[in-house]
């Protein structure tokens, strides 16, 4: 029994290795930009559009909603990365209703790519919205005392988020396989079905919780 | 160890390259495709806007000009109200005028009518009365009256005027005595003797029978005559009637109102 799907290893040389963790994501990166290529190419403009258009226009105008709602004004511009967030966390979990793949947001390694991601992500776009100084001088608030604490709490929030998907993921995986194991097939599937809605609960809760960081970042003191 | 750094470094790589190619070809041509549209669309109600700012104005021009042309209408209405109600009184008026001439005319007419007819039967009445009563005094006609008759005439012929008696004395033609009945010898020698007392002459008389005299005697000389009849009396009440009546319709016709003009 495997604890997470970077010990399923397809093939490796040296340090380099393929496991299912890599792979499963290369196969979610195709679905989602293949995906999008394909409805994308023929978009329309009328009021008249396909069905797959007005599903990626939802989507795009909820995810973009919900970044305002937050307290990010230029939603757009954050788009691109917490809607890739929310998209691929979404999709790995939702992709487990397909029999033999494992959520590479099962893998502690992926939680912390993503972890990390966030932790890079915040200080980033804050220096970019504030400026370096003013950016640099909110560690200081209220008072410079705060300072080793408010490094901590930028550490610990981030392996909260790794910690919080991965232990999330996991568990739904790691249940469902102890379910197969002593009960009959239709409790597994009603577990199944609740990791789903786990899963896509993990996935707001992780995006919408990358975005207050860099809305509390990218604020302006007034 | 849960974590394995490369697969680490790999996912970060990973996903840092799938946020770029859902930038690509997801977010950037949906938000393009939806900012095109909403621009299409602002563009349409824009031109919207415009034509139904157009279309306000044309309406307000329209409800305008559709408010002037009912005050014109009405105005013109109430001037053709007012021509057709003054032709209306003239008509009235000029009816009203032809109706009291017509009437006058008609009571006029009738007035003469009547008159006529009233002259008629008055004139026929008058004929009736008087020829039942030649009809009753001939049918009364009888011996007596006759011989009373013929004794008036004598005493007539005796009270006449002297300038008639001379005037009929010296006529040299035949003396012609005329009556409604038939005078018998008795009677014929008394008027003879009177004529011969009171004119003074000795002609010979020729007596006549003139029924229409009505129980009447006379003696005709060239248009002089000494008479007593009862058709005398009845021509002067004749004539005596037909000037009361003439009278009579002059005095009406006086009276008569008026017409109103």
């Amino acid at each position: 029994m495997h604890l997470s799907p970077d010990d399923i290893i397809f093939w490796d040389y040296g340090f380099l290795k393929l496991n299912a963790t890599i792979v499963y994501t290369w196969m979610l990166m195709l679905v989602l930009a293949g995906g999008s290529k394909m409805v994308t190419r023929k978009l329309s403009v009328a009021m008249k559009r396909s069905r797959w258009q007005n599903f990626l226009e939802i989507v795009v105008l909820v995810i973009n909603k919900q970044i305002e709602e937050a307290g990010l004004r230029r939603a757009h511009v954050y788009l691109g990365f917490l809607g890739t967030l929310f998209l691929f966390v979404a999709a790995a979990s939702l992709f487990t209703i397909i029999p033999g793949y494992e959520a590479p947001t099962g893998s502690l390694s992926t939680t912390t790519a993503l972890a990390i991601c966030v932790f890079i992500a915040v200080p980033m776009y804050g220096i970019k919205e504030r400026g370096i100084s003013l950016y640099l001088r909110s560690y200081l608030k209220p008072t410079p005392l705060m300072l080793p604490f408010n490094i901590m709490g930028e550490l610990s929030r981030t392996l909260a988020l790794a910690v919080r998907l991965f232990g999330n993921m996991m568990s739904g995986t790691m249940i469902l396989a102890i379910l197969l194991s002593i009960s009959p097939f239709i409790f597994p599937v009603i577990m199944s079905a609740l990791g789903l809605l786990t899963g896509m609960v993990q996935a707001y809760i992780f995006s919408i919780l990358a975005t207050v960081y860099i809305a509390a970042a990218t604020k302006r003191e007034g | 160890m849960l974590i394995d750094w490369f697969t680490v470094v790999a996912q970060t790589v990973n996903f840092l390259v799938l946020v770029w190619l859902l930038k690509r070809f997801f977010y950037r041509p949906i938000l393009n495709a939806i900012d095109a549209r909403e621009r299409r669309i602002a563009a349409e109600l824009a031109e919207a806007d415009a034509k139904k700012m157009a279309g306000d104005k044309e309406r307000d021009e329209f409800q305008r000009k559709t408010h002037e042309l009912e005050q014109q209408c009405a105005a013109i209405l109430s001037k053709a109200l007012e021509e057709a109600q003054a032709e209306r009184q003239r008509l009235i008026d000029a009816a009203h005028e032809d109706a009291a001439r017509w009437r006058s005319k008609w009571e006029e007419t009738w007035n003469r009518e009547y008159q006529a007819l009233s002259d008629t039967l008055t004139r026929k009445t008058c004929a009736e009365i008087l020829a039942t009563a030649r009809k009753v005094l001939s049918d009364l006609g009888s011996t007596a009256l006759e011989a009373h008759i013929v004794d008036v005439f004598i005493r007539r012929l005796r009270e006449s005027d002297a300038d008639l008696r001379l005037q009929v004395a010296s006529t040299p033609m035949d003396w012609t005595i005329r009556s409604a009945f038939d005078l018998s010898l008795e009677q014929k020698k008394n008027i003879e003797q009177a004529l011969g007392a009171n004119l003074g002459s000795d002609k010979p008389l020729r007596f006549v029978i003139e029924p229409s005299l009505i129980a009447g005697i006379e003696l005709v000389v060239k248009g002089q005559k000494i008479a007593w009849t009862i058709a005398d009396y009845l021509t002067s009440l004749e004539r005596d009637l037909e000037v009361l009546l003439k009278n009579q319709a002059v005095a009406e016709h006086e009276s008569q109102p008026k017409p109103e003009t």
